[in-house]
């Protein structure tokens, strides 16, 4: 009936039997063998030593697990590993490197849009799956008329769609500066 | 958490055959049941991934209602044009909710089913009558600010806490179910959510191993639509308490309101008694207050939740106030 079962409770008081799943991350496919517990996050960090993605909250309230999956941010602490088989996930790791950052990272840096930088991972993904979203007219809490077709970027609306990303530091002001500027250079 | 087997689901005939196992549970986008199973507040033995099922689908239907599948993300909804024309309502109270990245895991079957954020609830160490029937109500007595005002009983006074099914309730939206004998049925939203009476932790009219496969709204309802949520901070944060109105008005006369409450009882709370002091009367400040007084007339305050009665009566007359001038 379904398409696959993994896991055994059979001895539910141990741990269960690992899943094997086939996670395709920043382009490259990676089999791994699961607790079926483990979340996505857990998944990046623990077996594939990308630990570039952060843990702040691990319930969804603090944003800093932000990574991108077929193009659209989520939270990887409340999602399972093994859901994600079929999807293509992009953590901060796949967005560019030392030598060659993605224009969100170049920004971050030359704005200082963080201080002690444990947010800032979260802070990129989200921002350009932010962007992708305006691009596409996604309204927000912070658009006066939900039918209008098209919304102008405004700081306010780059706060209130950036809000799922919380700051320790409070570095925002910069962080919207460093967004606004990848904006504008899309525009542009 | 507690260890558990997992499946993927095919098509809803699997998924709910595949539930029907003691101890399963569906899981959709995770957002609130990872969250619970986290803190073994949820201890499914096995789980039914729904989340690829095909039933994402926004669709017009011949009456000029619309169509929503359980799996459309609560992005997708609040993005659609078509429920952003004719729905404002509904798009505005998805976009108060929770954040960019929750919002494009949670889908609809999920949001209607969210648990309480009552934070005893939460609390493992506390007595709560909705985790451990029987245990008494740590609420009642203890830090009660989020709490209902409407509706709650001496068992629990917890609320709701979404957005989105306000809007719906506001819109006489009705949820569509399968279940594992593979029957379909329809429940209008107001019957689906229940009030806590002495059985908090029956929620909803749901019947186990059923399936939420959509949300069908009639046709737009005559009238200028709103929503309006107030809480502790500007963004991110639950309601305290929020409004959906639907008010149409004619030289000045109200013609005809709806008007849904959210943050203050165990279910969207629809005030038809609200919508019949606003019925026929003229479009003022005078005729928006006597209906938040009608609203809140049965309204009872746990302690440090009374600012909510008066909090929801004055976010109504604003909300009605906006609604109606631009009409
Ligand atoms: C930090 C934070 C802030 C939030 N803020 C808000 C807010 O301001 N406003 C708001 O409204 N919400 C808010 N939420 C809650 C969020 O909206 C819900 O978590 C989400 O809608 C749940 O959807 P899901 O698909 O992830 O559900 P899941 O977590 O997958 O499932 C939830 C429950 O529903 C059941 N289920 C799911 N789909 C179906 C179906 N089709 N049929 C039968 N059963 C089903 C599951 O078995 C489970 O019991 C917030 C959440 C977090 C973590
Ligand atoms: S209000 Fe309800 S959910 Fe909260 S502690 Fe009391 S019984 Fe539990
Ligand atoms: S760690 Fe995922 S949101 Fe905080
Ligand atoms: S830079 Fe320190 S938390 Fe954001």
């Amino acid at each position: 009936m379904s398409l696959s079962t993994v896991g055994d409770t059979k001895n539910a008081e141990n741990a269960t039997e690992n899943a094997k799943v086939a996670l395709t991350v920043n382009g490259r496919v990676r089999q791994l063998e699961l607790d079926p517990r483990t979340s996505l996050l857990d998944a990046l960090r623990e077996h594939l030593h990308l630990t570039g993605t952060k843990k702040g909250c691990d319930h969804g309230q603090c944003g800093a697990c932000t990574v991108l999956i077929n193009g659209r941010r989520i939270n990887s602490c409340l999602t399972l590993a093994v859901m994600h088989a079929d999807d293509e996930i992009v953590t901060i790791e796949g967005l560019g490197s030392p030598d060659a950052l993605h224009p969100m990272q170049a920004a971050f840096v030359l704005r200082d849009g963080f201080q002690c930088g444990y947010c800032t991972p979260g802070q990129i993904c989200s921002a350009i799956g932010m962007l992708a979203e305006a691009k596409a007219g996604w309204p927000s809490h912070a658009t006066a008329d939900v039918a209008a077709q098209t919304t102008a970027l405004t700081d306010a609306e780059i706060r209130e769609r950036m809000s799922g990303n919380i700051c320790r530091c409070a570095a925002y002001p910069n962080i919207i500066a460093a967004i606004r500027d990848v904006a504008e250079g899309d525009r542009g | 958490m507690r260890p558990f087997t997992y499946e993927r689901a095919i098509d809803p005939e699997a998924a709910v055959a595949a539930v029907s196992k003691a101890g399963a549970k569906f899981i959709s986008g995770g957002t609130n049941l990872l969250d619970l199973m986290k803190l073994e507040i949820e201890r499914p033995i096995h789980l039914v991934d729904i989340s690829r099922l095909p039933l994402k689908d926004i669709k017009e239907e011949p009456d000029g209602g619309m169509r929503i599948g359980a799996q459309a993300t609560n992005s997708d909804v609040a993005a659609d044009i078509r429920v952003r024309t004719r729905y404002p309502v509904l798009s505005q109270a998805l976009l108060a909710g929770a954040s960019g990245q929750l919002r494009n895991k949670a889908s609809v079957g999920g949001n209607l089913l969210q648990r309480t954020r009552c934070p005893y609830f939460y609390d493992t160490a506390a007595s709560c009558n909705k985790r451990d029937p029987s245990s008494g109500c740590a609420a009642i007595g203890g830090i009660n600010r989020g709490h209902a005002i409407l509706g709650a009983s001496d068992a629990c006074i917890a609320t709701h806490p979404s957005d989105m099914a306000v809007a719906m309730v506001v819109l006489d939206a009705e949820i569509e179910l399968l279940d594992a004998d593979r029957a379909t049925r329809r429940i209008a939203i107001g019957d689906f959510h229940r009030l806590p009476g002495t059985t908090p932790h029956i929620e909803t009219a749901l019947k186990t191993g059923e399936m939420i496969t959509g949300v069908v709204l009639p046709a737009p309802p005559e009238g200028r639509q709103f929503y309006r949520k107030v809480r502790d901070r500007a963004s991110y944060a639950f309601a305290l308490v929020s409004v959906a109105v639907v008010v149409a008005t004619e030289r000045g006369t109200i013609t005809s309101a709806r008007v849904a409450f959210g943050g203050v009882a165990h279910k969207p709370w629809r005030a038809k008694e609200a919508e019949a002091a606003l019925t026929g009367g003229t479009a003022t400040m005078a005729t928006y207050w006597a209906a938040a007084e009608a609203a809140m007339a049965g309204a009872t305050g746990r302690g440090h939740n009374d600012f909510k009665i008066e909090l929801a009566k004055r976010t109504l007359c604003r909300t009605l106030a906006h609604a109606a001038q631009e009409n």
